[in-house]
């Protein structure tokens, strides 16, 4: 993981540890597919956080008086079975999904990175311990453990947060681990220890800034899954409640008119499909950009 | 090897002790009062009270979860709250359509995304390998549950050539295994192929070109039997992801399987059924994990398990 080179650059000073390596965005734009990939992320984060701007129509009221209507020059995606605008409700919707993607995320990173990091670092009987909980958490298939959490806690978006966050948290535990085993026996660790650093500021500043890479592109690649997590419990009326726009509970509506009104449910799931492939293209991209070394596991 | 499958079916009881533990707990986690559930709102205290005891509700946990063990082991997982049938009897009769749809998909993975990762790898930088990895992209993106209905819109509704859902002959069984299996097919086409390229890179790989043995049998016979290994991690992984995704393409299709019964008993809050199918998909889950296992020691003999 850590070569001779990045270890004189750990033992500047502190403000350049912790910052990315050089030419990282450099690579990134020059990587085509993660530019797409950014590029169709920013069309849905600004189409969304613009949506009351570029529609004046609410995407929860309903109106009787077109309902189902196919795509046309008034309704580019057409109307669902209570008149609402497709459009409408999906750019809302990015709102909905892209917020707990990034909630649940945020959550498993949180609960995971420092478990991992202390699991990796003092290694003995706390890994031991660690890893039978996360083994354990393997156990359960990923979408299983997730669905298991909302029957316990009920729907709601805030549930689906917490549900999609704790069941992926392992993947962090894993990940971050793996580099804390590989760092902790580094001389430059070594060496902090001898002057007598104490194990959290060795944790924060040498070991933490070590997985910042890794935890990076772990997480696009997440935000992928958990948006595709949330939307499956959804899908199954499990997840955000209506009226409220989310593309799974959309796409479980639109089944039921899926012989008479393709576009319900095409649409919706047009859209997490992009959404996404979206944050493949730029984990990967951004895998290549960080650290060529790194691979798919 | 004899040895080592036992030593590894010991790792895989604490697992299982520690899955029925978890999934005790979070059912416990619910709530309210399970009696009270049981016997609906009408019921008199006294009525739920008599439950309780009956239940055993008003012991502690450890003999709660001791009563619910030694049942367990004895094939009693309850009873539904919504049909009063054993629960064991209902995922009896679903299991063998999950199992079914399961091992249908891991099938058509293995065979297309091998095949697929194969090709990829023997002609590196090609066309094929750029339309082959471009494909399996789409299929790590794709929700299991739009694609799905996708088919289902097409086959289906416009072609009319497959039935819409439902269960029972082969053609039933078309839709369903292809939209499962489509991640896990994107998933092992890239592991081959990253597997084997790794091993062309090796000297031994350069020795049989060298000698001149013909390309197909360098590849068939000398790399994909050493890029196997992580072939075959990801192949069990998959399992699991398929396990996870076939409660999705259960209730796309109608599918009667554990997944819909599990959805269903969600829904009407039926929790000794929860408790039941989330134990049964674990419990299958960890089995394939050890069969995975014991297929490296075979696949390997480098391995060595001391």
């Amino acid at each position: 993981m850590s070569t001779p080179a990045s270890t004189t650059v750990r033992w500047l000073p502190e403000t350049v540890a912790l910052r990315p390596r050089p030419g990282v965005w450099r690579r990134l734009r020059r990587h085509r597919t993660a530019v797409v990939g950014l590029a169709v992320l920013a069309v849905f984060v600004v189409g969304s956080l613009l949506a009351p701007v570029l529609f004046t129509e609410d995407p929860t009221e309903a109106n009787f008086e077109r309902v189902l209507q196919p795509p046309s020059r008034a309704h580019l995606l057409g109307t669902d079975n209570l008149g609402r605008d497709l459009l409408v409700r999906i750019v809302y919707g990015a709102r909905v999904s892209f917020l707990i993607g990034v909630l649940a995320v945020s959550l498993s990173a949180a609960l995971g990175v420092p478990v991992g990091l202390i699991s990796g670092y003092y290694g003995g009987g706390v890994d031991m311990a660690i890893q039978r909980l996360v083994d354990l958490m393997l156990a359960f298939p990923g979408f299983l453990l997730a669905l298991t959490l909302i029957a316990v806690l009920g729907v709601g978006v805030t549930n689906v947060v917490v549900a999609v966050g704790l069941a992926t948290a392992p993947v962090y535990v894993r990940l971050v681990r793996g580099v804390a085993l590989s760092i902790r026996t580094q001389v430059y660790v070594e060496a902090a220890q001898a002057l007598g650093a104490s194990a959290g500021r060795i944790l924060r500043r040498h070991v933490l800034p070590n997985c910042l890479a890794p935890v990076i592109v772990q997480s696009t690649l997440q935000l992928g899954t958990a948006i595709l997590t949330a939307a499956g419990l959804g899908f199954l009326g499990l997840g955000v409640k209506p009226p409220t726009p989310e593309w799974g509970t959309m796409l479980g509506e639109g089944q039921t008119y899926l012989f008479s009104s393709w576009y319900m449910a095409t649409f919706p799931g047009l859209a997490i499909f992009l959404t996404v492939l979206a944050f493949n293209l730029l984990g990967d991209g951004l895998r290549d950009a960080l650290d060529p070394r790194m691979r798919l596991p | 090897m004899g040895l080592y499958l036992l030593r590894r079916l010991g790792l895989a009881v604490p697992t299982l002790l520690g899955v029925t533990v978890v999934v005790f707990a979070l059912i416990r986690l619910i709530p309210g009062d399970p009696a009270r559930l049981i016997l609906g709102l009408q019921a008199s205290e006294d009525e739920v009270a008599r439950l309780r005891v009956e239940l055993g509700l008003d012991r502690p946990l450890y003999v709660q979860y001791a009563r619910f063990f030694a049942r367990l082991v004895r094939g009693d997982l309850g009873y539904s709250a919504v049909t009063r049938e054993p629960v064991i009897g209902e995922i009896g009769s679903r299991l063998p359509a999950t199992v079914q749809l399961a091992v249908s998909s891991i099938v058509l993975a293995t065979l297309v995304g091998m095949a697929a990762g194969i090709l990829s790898a023997a002609r590196q930088y090609s066309a094929l390998d750029y339309l082959v990895m471009t494909v399996a992209l789409f299929g790590v993106s794709l929700p299991v549950f739009w694609l799905g209905l996708m088919l289902m819109l097409l086959f289906s509704v416009y072609l009319n050539w497959l039935p819409a859902g439902g269960y029972g002959t082969p053609a039933h069984l078309v839709l369903p295994t292809v939209a499962l299996a489509a991640f896990s097919v994107a998933i092992i086409a890239r592991m081959t192929r990253s597997s084997l390229l790794e091993v062309f890179n090796q000297d031994y790989i350069r020795t049989a070109r060298a000698k001149g043995l013909h390309g197909r049998v360098v590849i068939l016979r000398h790399a994909l039997k050493n890029a196997l290994i992580p072939v075959i991690t990801v192949i069990g992984l998959q399992f699991g992801a398929l396990l996870g995704g076939a409660i999705l393409t259960e209730t796309v299709f109608a599918w009667p399987g554990m997944g819909r019964l599990l959805v269903s008993a969600i829904t009407a809050r039926d929790y000794a059924v929860v408790q039941g199918v989330v134990l049964v998909f674990a419990g299958l889950f960890t089995l394939v994990n050890l069969a995975v296992d014991v297929l490296y020691a075979y696949v390997d003999p480098r391995i060595h398990y001391g």
